[in-house]
């Protein structure tokens, strides 16, 4: 089969639309660089009733919202696919675990995400000057920080200003008043002697200009905001940035294969398979902008093989997925008998928790490196499908029949909704060399390309962190009073940990250093061994802190584009 | 309402004049038979595929459906204010679901079969057949986790599942969510637990708390900052 050229050649051609990729269109199209976004999966826009499904009822879906292969977290949630897609698979290594969460559409995980925008504090850059493990980021917060104040002001992010070292402020918009269950947590916290502060959130409490609106609180940003007023990569970057005049051109079901290049090994483009058609194209580009996922980024550099990249493009030392290192999690809900038959109103607030813990025991001597934080969740939510499933299981606690049927399940509902509440713990794992995705040289997926093969465990690290998060939430639920659901998970079930790549965090492929012998990328997301090629997703993290990655993706990326522009200027590329 | 006629309710009619379908050659253009299709609810191509192919496909018999009618409506019957699980269209839901879940499908119909042969074992009838009083002295065999006789522990397994599929059904409903008496799903402003609430609990607000909370008068005011963060607006 024949590559079909393309005979335009793009200034930049950005690979993947989520956040990264949807920074790197803003900027570059701004500065006036001709862009292609190649997107693999299908145009989104929330704001159309065509691809909307916030507001929508449970009803309006035949499976009540229930998740399927189709979309994993449901019916109403804007993530296309998921952790398996028909057609694309992933292997793991036998005796290794790893779950591989993709959204295939415009915006990628952006659409769906927590908005949990956190910044990584000076300590987070700088782990093995505190603890001795894993390696330092070559750069520092002071480096980063004039890209997140500017990542605050022009996506927005609400907070509160709390003067903690390691949880570096921002420019923030007014959090919203905790609910209910929050203000349970904030006296259980207190009385464990746990930090509680107003959690920081990419959603609009006022607004931040005239082109996105002000959250209208309906408690669903998972299912992608019409109003724009959370942060997703389409709604915020992408069309903006096609609005504004730039020249931006977005392939929608466009699967890049590799990155090409010429016989001196410079990138002069990308291969992909529209898969409308299942051919396969060529689209020429001066530079490459890797934005496709730390996971993905790195299938398509090791299958862009060539005389001079033979072990794959940018792989010189070898790395390129190596330190795949994901968040850790684990959870527990209690019971609270004083939130029975509630007086029931309005509880929607805005989609995720009002309130959270961040990590508070830094300067003390654990068992473990490093630390986590702690997200809040219950309340009267809208019901979906799985609700109403074990109706009155609460019953052996506070009394009466388990199971029956009849009008007294009416009751039984009634009396238990809205009186759980839960906490979970989000850690920072230790990178490990060891821990990696390469390619699988047995399989490939429906367009012939071969996929990732994920090995992959936790250490005694993170066990232990996951060992300290479930005597914590024992002591913090204790303290509300209530009735803890569950066992107490112990060491034969690693304590509760997730499973690596549960929790959706997952960075560290292409990391970034001053050595090019122990890192794929410089300090400015460039490949060492390939200049017009940069990584712009979370790759390039030389470790993931307990925060959520997305607000460092965006000041990287924002960062790195600068760079790029500059070199350009400067004819260094 | 007969449930083929309910069904057809939810659809919203075939597409007029059948789907144009191109073939490679310009010239060969094809009429794709009509087929049912579902209110849109932000689907993507392969999912209305999906929902499609679902949708025309038939799983559980008129026999199973009308058991499971019998069944829905003696897990949650109507009652001063609201309907039965049945009048909520929670049959329509489950021959839905179970086609879409293939890990449904043995266990339903297994179930079923279970039930009607323990029926016949009892009463030489099978179970939608019996009376009321004689349903219900059944179910009272199989719904109570925990108190089941060893032999009839599958009949608990197939009533657990029953009474799952039809709160969850109920509750998704349109009846069901206006029992269940939720607020939500509709734009507002959040501006904090209601004060009868808070007292009720035994709760209040922090001033130091609040004094960092958005001023809800305030929304649409664009924000702007000062050099260290301060919000001006």
């Amino acid at each position: 089969m024949q590559v079909i050229e393309s005979s335009k050649v793009y200034d930049v051609a950005i690979v993947g639309s989520g956040a990264g990729g949807g920074m790197a269109t803003k900027i570059l199209s701004e500065a006036g660089f001709d862009v292609a976004v190649m997107e693999a999966g299908p145009f989104f826009d929330p704001a159309d009733d065509k691809y909307r499904t916030q507001l929508r009822w449970p009803w309006e879906s035949p499976r009540r919202g229930a998740s399927s292969d189709r979309r994993s977290f449901g019916d109403f949630d804007a993530a296309y696919g998921g952790w398996n897609i028909a057609g694309e698979p992933y292997t793991t290594e036998p005796g290794t675990k790893f779950a591989w969460f993709r959204s295939r559409m415009l915006g990628g995980r952006t659409n769906h995400w927590g908005r949990i925008s956190l910044r990584f504090g000076p300590l987070d850059f700088k782990r093995k000057s505190v603890d001795g493990l894993g390696d330092n980021w070559p750069i520092g917060y002071d480096d980063v920080k004039p890209y997140y104040d500017k990542v605050d002001k022009l996506i927005g992010v609400f907070g509160s200003k709390e003067n903690i070292h390691n949880e570096p402020d921002g420019f923030f918009l007014p959090p919203p008043k905790p609910r209910l269950h929050e203000l349970h947590y904030i006296n259980a916290a207190r009385k464990a002697g746990i930090p509680v502060i107003p959690s920081r959130l990419s959603i609009l409490t006022k607004k931040i200009n005239n082109q996105r609106g002000s959250c209208f609180y309906c408690g669903q940003c998972n299912r992608a905001c019409s109003a724009y007023a959370d942060f997703s990569s389409g709604t915020c970057l992408i069309f903006p940035a096609q609005k504004n005049g730039g020249k931006v051109q977005i392939f929608t079901d466009s699967m890049v294969r590799e990155v090409t290049t010429d016989k001196e090994g410079k990138a002069t483009g990308v291969n992909y398979i529209n898969k409308a058609d299942r051919k396969e194209y060529h689209l020429k580009a001066k530079i490459v902008v890797m934005a496709a996922s730390a996971c993905s980024s790195a299938r398509i550099l090791l299958n862009s093989k060539s005389p001079v990249h033979q072990d794959g493009l940018g792989n010189s030392s070898g790395l390129v997925g190596k330190y795949l290192h994901d968040s850790t999690g684990a959870s527990r809900s209690v019971f609270i008998p004083k939130l029975m038959d509630r007086k029931i109103y309005n509880e929607d607030g805005v989609g995720g928790m009002h309130v959270y813990t961040p990590w508070w025991l830094n300067d003390k001597k654990l068992d473990f490196p490093r630390g986590y934080h702690i997200e809040v969740w219950g309340g009267m939510g809208m019901p979906s499908y799985g609700f109403g499933f074990n109706p009155n299981s609460l019953n052996e606690v506070v009394g009466g029949e388990i199971g029956g049927y009849g009008e007294v399940l009416r009751h039984d509902i009634r009396k238990y909704y809205g009186a759980v509440l839960g906490i979970s713990g989000r850690g920072e794992s230790v990178p490990q060399r060891d821990n990696f995705c390469e390619i699988d040289n047995n399989v490939v997926d429906e367009f012939g390309i071969p996929v990732l093969k994920f090995n992959y465990k936790w250490t005694q690290h993170e066990v232990r962190q996951a060992k300290h998060m479930q005597d914590t939430f024992e002591q913090v639920l204790e303290a509300t009073g209530g009735i803890l659901l569950g066992d107490k998970p112990g060491a034969d079930r690693d304590y509760g940990l997730t499973a690596p790549g549960e929790i959706i965090h997952e960075v560290g492929t292409t990391r970034m250093g001053d050595d090019k012998q122990e890192s794929v990328t410089n300090k400015f997301n460039q490949l060492h061994d390939c200049e017009n090629v940069f990584v712009m997703d979370a790759g390039p993290f030389v470790s993931q802190a307990d925060k959520n990655p997305t607000w460092t993706i965006l000041a990287l990326a924002w960062r790195a584009s600068d760079y790029l522009i500059e070199q350009v200027k400067q004819r260094k590329i | 309402m007969d449930r083929r006629d309910s069904l057809k309710s939810l659809l919203i009619g075939s597409v007029a004049g059948g789907l144009l379908v191109t073939g490679c050659a310009p010239d060969t253009t094809v009429e794709a038979p009509e087929q049912p299709q579902l209110p849109g609810y932000g689907r993507n191509e392969n999912e209305k595929l999906h929902d499609q192919k679902v949708l025309a496909d038939t799983y559980l018999n008129e026999h199973e459906l009308a058991t499971i009618a019998v069944l829905c409506d003696i897990i949650l019957p109507a009652n001063a204010d609201f309907g039965s699980a049945s009048d909520a269209g929670v049959v329509d839901f489950i021959d839905f679901i179970v086609k879409d879940m293939p890990n449904q499908q043995l266990p339903m119909r297994g179930g079923i079969a279970w039930l009607d042969a323990h029926s016949n074992k009892l009463h030489n009838l099978e179970f939608k057949k019996l009376t009321e009083e004689q349903q219900k002295a059944i179910c009272d065999t199989i719904a109570f986790p925990g108190k089941t006789a060893p032999d009839l522990i599958h009949g608990e397994k197939f009533f657990t599942r029953m009474r799952n599929l039809t709160l969850t059904g109920y509750y998704t409903s349109e009846m069901g969510v206006k029992d269940l008496g939720y607020k939500g799903n509709s734009p507002g402003v959040w501006d904090g637990v209601p004060e009868e609430i808070l007292k009720e609990q035994g709760l209040a607000y922090e001033p130091e708390w609040l004094a960092k909370c958005v001023d809800q008068t305030k929304r649409m005011d664009i924000a702007t900052w000062d050099d260290n963060g301060n919000l001006l607006t």
